[in-house]
């Protein structure tokens, strides 16, 4: 469960090629999720990929395990540093943890289990006929009468009585039968159970490995590790989408100007920028979040800031004077754009960022697919002209929390078909994707590295000028 | 409550009044309170002079005194009970709070960096008891009788099903052992669990024991009907709940005691929560016009009613959810234990100690004994007045070493050692000892 790192010496470029390639599985990990692949689809995906950075399983050999605790704690120091790059290291992990644990014989389950320090025992003949009666009972008040049967069917060796702490989840809705301090776990929900005390040991190791690199090794190893690391934390998002028009952010992007604002928002914005475009025009006001949110988006699009304020002002001063426009809002947008304060130019919200946001009531930001309620969203989708059909099977993807996935269904929708290859991940790409269906811009060569696709080789990082706002070098 | 703090007053013969409890705090602090039992227990056996025994252990946990005038002086702390005496003689607060226990002591955590904004967090909680709040309160839309702060016999059983539910659950199905329950003094209950590993759980497992126990969901939009969370079939610790206390208690107690099925305001919800719009406003007309249903075989009005109700619920068969399961959801949703939950996720959140005083109700903040919660009387619980007068009486002299022995806080202590200490002091003694076996073994054994 990686809880120590690899003692021995690494060769710095070793270092490097190890974290590429667990990099590469990881993204594989992320895209078909993304994606919206089948547990089944998933676990061929990740056994191939697995396969060429191991062998594939926990149950490794020396060279092997070593190859792969370097390239996980390269990764670790890489994604550490901010609240998104943890949480989309911790998911990709965790799939791919989850995965090898699976593929474990019983025995080897078991000794892996006993090697980490999980507390967690099968029960026997005795104590299961003690407690058969409750588990029939708590069973099938959660689960299908079979489903329920199933389960009992496998005996004793079927349920492992684990401490209650570590299934809080469960014991939160009564979902577990309880005696004597243990939960009473079927066996097919182990996986997750010891997916989750992976999950929480990780989590807590990516906070003190960001306390420590902010602290101390993001000084000391400025002219060495600090270089690598940071561009191997960059690679995850594929592209910049904060500068407009695409990565490089010369050449034959599309710019989007105020005059063709409108047209755009109606054809090539997607349902979170829409929203909150909609409701500017609507309320000629929106509460900071939103704000922040839909500005980021516009400059993503390309949009200048003399245009973006002209925009903002424009739709305040309808409701508010023009000095109170300037005391309380002009310096937001113009720090949106790094003009101000810290001078740092903001990227504009991935979809994670916007999925993991909780709009109060007032507030529209996050994503739509997720806020929403089911009557809201197909009267949003309604109005894009999408068939019932399609509104029915997207509002079910939103259901299921299949927000991305819902959302390249409603691009498909209204782009006669055509799709976001790699998945939705960041709305600004939604809307470069559909600029580049609705045959835009024409020339669109920053496109090809696709994020799918092969890494970035070590040295081309440096190419792209970095970001000012990376927090270890203060 | 008031009656009775007259009655008492009432006698004449009495020193000491009801009613300005604040005057009395200092004699109470100085005679009355046991300071000893308390810390005691705070230390967990590290107290003594055992080699094992963590001796900044009682120093690390914070104190909160609630000063007159609702001035709160957080992060307070005292080595022992000598200490303590000598501050709630100094600042005679009107409230103690006990918090958790810091990883420095809490009084000096300026000194550890904890002020500076933004700072590394060193400061920080790393055990607590594992706390759960009842507060009569939370039951207001189920009581005929009283309504916000105040109790009576009446509306009293309620917090006696809470206790006998709650604690046997707590023993059976989460193994703990060490349980202290008290009243706090007003309205409600409070439990302290003490088991080391209650002590050490995270915010989350915390959470997750407090949600065990919760069913009422609150009512739905329309704000009449109640919403439970049950399964078919029920849990097996709610099933045991449901046959053991609510079943019995619900017919016996509650539904007599109230006349839930008499008022109007109380059998609207309780007809709500049956799908059968027919068997409703059969129902509905029926009690409306004032029909008698209780007979001599069944002389209570409201069980009568309920009977006949149940009858006709358990034998329809509606779509979706049988009679059975809406008859067990109306006696969930009115009597299953109702918890503050936020008091007991946090390792953090402050309750207020036991032998505390409401200072409202001048009652101390006695131990219970859950084997007998039917038995317990809150308006027979001591009063600050009645005991410095029990003292008089007794004439003990002031400053006497245990002369509190001489009143009716003998029995809140007994009660406490019996019901809770003497087995926990036990296990603490144990601990140390098997600590120091390992200590003396450690260098042989292999790990």
């Amino acid at each position: 469960m990686y809880a120590h790192a690899p003692s021995k010496e690494v060769a710095l470029e070793e270092f490097e090629l190890y974290a590429l390639e667990r990099m590469r599985v990881l993204k594989a990990i992320d895209d078909g999720l993304s994606r919206g692949k089948k547990p089944a689809e998933m676990e061929l995906l990740i056994t191939k990929e697995d396969k060429l950075l191991t062998r594939g399983s926990l149950h490794l050999e020396d060279e092997e395990t070593r190859k792969d605790e370097v390239s996980h704690f390269a990764l670790r120091l890489a994604y550490c540093r901010t609240e998104e790059l943890r949480r989309w290291f911790l998911a990709q992990e965790c799939a791919l943890f989850r995965h090898r644990f699976r593929q474990l014989r019983g025995a080897q389950q078991a000794a892996f289990l006993q090697h980490n320090g999980l507390d967690y025992h099968p029960i026997d003949a005795k104590e299961f006929e003690r407690v058969r009666a409750d588990l029939h009972n708590t069973l099938n008040g959660m689960m299908r009468k079979d489903d329920a049967n199933a389960a009992l069917a496998n005996g004793a060796s079927g349920f492992y009585a684990v401490p209650f702490e570590e299934v809080s989840d469960l014991v939160r809705g009564r979902r577990v039968f309880m005696s004597g301090g243990k939960a009473y776990v079927p066996q097919d929900q182990l996986a997750s159970l010891v997916v989750g005390a992976f999950r929480s040991r990780l989590s807590k190791a990516l906070v003190v490995a960001s306390r420590r690199w902010a602290q101390h090794v993001a000084g000391e190893e400025k002219e060495r590790l600090a270089p690598v690391v940071l561009s191997l934390s960059k690679r995850y998002l594929g592209r910049d989408y904060g500068k407009a028009g695409g990565a490089n952010g010369e050449g034959g992007g599309d710019v989007v100007t105020l005059k063709d604002l409108n047209g755009a928002a109606a054809k090539s914005f997607p349902l979170c920028a829409k929203n909150l475009f909609n409701m500017v025009k609507k309320e000629h006001h929106l509460r900071h979040e939103g704000r922040r949110q839909l500005q980021l988006y516009l400059k993503g699009i390309g949009l200048s800031l003399e245009e973006a304020m002209l925009f903002w002002k424009t739709e305040f001063c309808k409701k508010i004077p023009a000095e109170k426009f300037e005391k309380e809002y002009a310096y937001a947008v113009r720090h949106a754009y790094g003009k101000e304060g810290k001078r740092v130019d903001y990227t504009p919200h991935t979809c994670m960022k916007c999925i993991s946001a909780n709009p109060g009531p007032g507030e529209h930001h996050g994503c739509p697919y997720k806020t929403f309620g089911e009557e809201s969203l197909r009267a949003a989708l309604g109005g894009l002209q999408i068939t019932g059909r399609q509104v029915n099977e997207i509002v079910d993807k939103a259901k299921g929390k299949h927000y991305q996935i819902a959302c390249g269904m409603t691009f498909e929708a209204v782009h006669g078909g055509k799709s976001i290859e790699q998945g939705v991940q960041h709305p600004n790409q939604w809307f470069q994707e559909s600029r580049k269906a609705l045959g835009f811009g024409g020339k669109d060569e920053n496109d090809a590295p696709t994020p799918g696709g092969e890494p970035v080789t070590p040295g081309t990082a440096t190419a792209r000028p970095a970001r000012p706002s990376v927090p270890a070098s203060a | 409550m008031e009656t009775d703090d007259k009655e008492n007053t009432a006698k004449g013969a009495n020193t000491y009044a009801e009613g300005d409890v604040h005057d009395l705090m200092k004699l109470y602090y100085a005679r009355l309170f046991p300071a000893r039992s308390m810390m005691k227990w705070l230390s967990y056996g590290n107290d003594g002079k055992h080699p094992q025994a963590d001796a900044g252990f009682t120093q690390r946990r914070e104190f909160c005194f609630t000063l007159d005038g609702d001035i709160f002086c957080r992060y307070q702390s005292f080595k022992d009970e000598k200490e303590l005496r000598a501050a709630l003689k100094d600042k005679t607060p009107s409230k103690i709070d006990l918090g958790p226990v810091f990883n420095v002591d809490p009084a000096k955590r300026m000194a550890y960096g904890a002020g500076g904004a933004g700072g590394d967090r060193v400061f920080a909680p790393v055990e607590r008891e594992f706390v759960m709040d009842i507060d009569m309160t939370d039951y207001d839309d189920v009581r005929s009788c009283c309504s916000s702060a105040n109790i009576c016999n009446k509306c009293w059983p309620l917090m006696t099903i809470a206790v006998k539910i709650i604690d046997r659950a707590l023993r059976e199905d989460f193994g703990f052992k060490h349980l202290l329950w008290v009243y706090s003094g007003r309205r409600g209950i409070h439990v302290w669990v003490c088991d080391k590993r209650a002590r050490s759980m995270s915010n989350e497992a915390r959470a997750a024991v407090a949600e065990y126990f919760s069913v009422y969901k609150g009512t739905d939009a329309s704000g009449t009907v109640k919403r439970v969370s049950l399964t078919t079939p029920l849990h097996p610790s709610l099933k045991r709940a449901y046959d053991d206390v609510l079943a019995p208690y619900w017919t016996d107690t509650i539904l007599p005691n109230q006349g839930l099925l008499e008022d109007e305001k109380f059998f609207e919800p309780i007809l709500a929560m049956i799908p059968d719009a027919n068997i409703r406003d059969e129902f509905a007309s029926q009690w409306k016009s004032g029909k008698k249903f209780a007979t001599s075989a069944c002389p209570d009005e409201s069980v009568a009613r309920w009977n006949k109700l149940v009858q006709k619920v358990d034998a329809a068969n509606n779509p979706g959810k049988s009679g059975k399961q809406s008859s067990f959801e109306m006696k969930f949703a009115h009597a299953y234990p109702r918890l503050d939950v936020e008091v007991s996720k946090h390792m953090n959140h402050l309750l207020k100690a036991p032998f505390c005083v409401h200072p409202k109700t001048g009652r101390v903040c006695v131990p219970m004994d859950p084997a007998k919660a039917e038995s317990f009387d809150p308006m027979t619980v001591p009063t600050v007045a009645q005991m410095l007068n029990e003292l008089d009486a007794a004439g003990g002299a002031a400053g006497a070493e245990d002369e509190y022995e001489l009143t009716s806080m003998k029995g809140a202590v007994d009660t406490f050692n019996a019901t809770f200490w003497d087995a926990l002091d036990k296990e603490c003694k144990e601990e140390l000892a098997v600590k120091a076996r390992d200590v003396a073994g450690a260098p042989t054994v292999e790990w």
